[in-house]
């Protein structure tokens, strides 16, 4: 599986491939916003704010996974020095950072009408807010250090810290008191939420996480582009 | 199987990221009382130096049966099912607060058992479900 991500792989990826996924991707996304808006009910108490979750979840998730990729990918990169795991790690950051600031945003516009306030400084939304910034960090060591394996060194360092943030947020609501509820959905339990609402919720999620694949391959192939014209400029 | 530079690679790392690991646990340790967002009545109650002068949080269940108004003032008790604690606060509430459901209240302590408000957040839980079956479940009970 591993070998799919070498650079002539992806490199020779042809684009019906991409348009297919594309195409996947879109249908899955209508069906799920068909779903999460129209025919799934309102919660007994939330009303209709309860359908911004359909959309914070999912991307609160993704953030999350990307962070735990790129974690693992620098820690990779510098123990065994592979050559294409820095363009990897490095061409999965934006999305994870944009969908770190969907899972924000949407959090306060439903915080706002649920709990009466927009932002709390609880465990879980600083946590999440840390999160953001290791990954701006991230990018940042990326665009303004130009020499490439200074900036792979910084920013590996960067995502392996920021790897110890993972279960800080993931577990924030089980540790300390927060105002964020607790976990819907365990790996131990049942899930609390009712299953006409977690269905559109895993479709969100599934079409989600389809889209950071998708948005990662593109920008995979320009980073491995870039990197190739960068050395052959170098070499002449 | 790995060559000896990998090995050493591998070990600082290991080192470095342990130690990580140990001073971001100790600082959370350390701020425990920052990082918690609110207490419960038992915790105000079993807590001897609680503070009357600073504004804290105080959170759990709206008793049943326990919101009055009196003109302007709302009168509520806060329960964690074991201690309790009445709160009075002049103010709007979210749409969210009603008996029985998870609240946090911020302002100061009159004294252990009187709390006086100056702001309201409701806490949502994690149960999410249709009204239908919200009214079948407490036809059940």
């Amino acid at each position: 599986m591993f070998k799919n991500f070498f650079p002539n792989k992806i490199l020779s990826i042809n684009s019906k491939f991409i348009n297919g996924l594309i195409i996947f991707m879109i249908a899955i996304i209508l069906i799920g916003l068909a779903y999460s808006l129209f025919i799934s009910p309102e919660d007994y108490i939330q009303g209709d704010s309860v359908r911004i979750m359909y959309v914070h979840v999912p991307s609160s998730f993704i953030a999350l996974g990307i962070f735990a990729c790129i974690g693992t990918g620098s820690i990779l990169s510098l123990i065994f020095k592979i050559k294409f795991m820095p363009l990897i790690t490095k061409s999965l950051a934006p999305i994870g950072t944009i969908f770190t600031l969907i899972s924000i945003v949407t959090g306060s516009l439903w915080g706002k009408p649920t709990w009466g306030i927009w932002w709390v400084w609880d465990a879980r939304l600083t946590s999440m807010l840390v999160l953001l910034l290791f990954y701006l960090a991230y990018l940042l060591t990326w665009k303004f250090i130009k020499n490439f394996e200074k900036a792979n060194k910084i920013s590996s360092i960067i995502g392996i810290v920021g790897l110890i943030n993972l279960p800080i947020i993931k577990y924030s609501v089980n540790w300390w008191s927060t105002l964020h509820q607790p976990s819907s959905i365990t790996l131990t339990s049942a899930p609390t939420i009712h299953h006409t609402m977690l269905v559109p919720l895993l479709i969100m999620l599934t079409g989600m996480i389809v889209y950071s694949l998708l948005i990662f391959l593109m920008k995979y192939k320009t980073e491995l582009i870039k990197h190739k014209l960068n050395k052959d400029k170098n070499n002449r | 199987m790995f060559t000896k530079r990998v090995k050493s690679r591998i070990f600082f790392l290991s080192f470095f990221f342990i130690l990580a690991i140990l001073v971001i646990f100790y600082t959370l340790k350390s701020l425990e009382d920052n990082v918690v967002y609110f207490l419960s009545p038992t915790e105000i109650y079993n807590q001897s130096d609680i503070s009357f002068t600073k504004k804290i949080r105080v959170g759990g269940l709206v008793k049943e049966g326990s919101i009055n108004r009196e003109k302007n003032i709302l009168n509520f008790v806060i329960t964690d099912l074991k201690n309790e604690i009445l709160v009075s606060y002049n103010g709007l509430v979210p749409n969210l607060f009603s008996e029985g459901k998870g609240v946090v209240a911020e302002g100061k302590l009159k004294d252990r058992k009187y709390f006086i408000a100056d702001k309201i957040l409701a806490k949502h839980d994690e149960n999410y479900m249709p009204p239908e079956v919200s009214k079948a479940l407490e036809k059940a009970n």
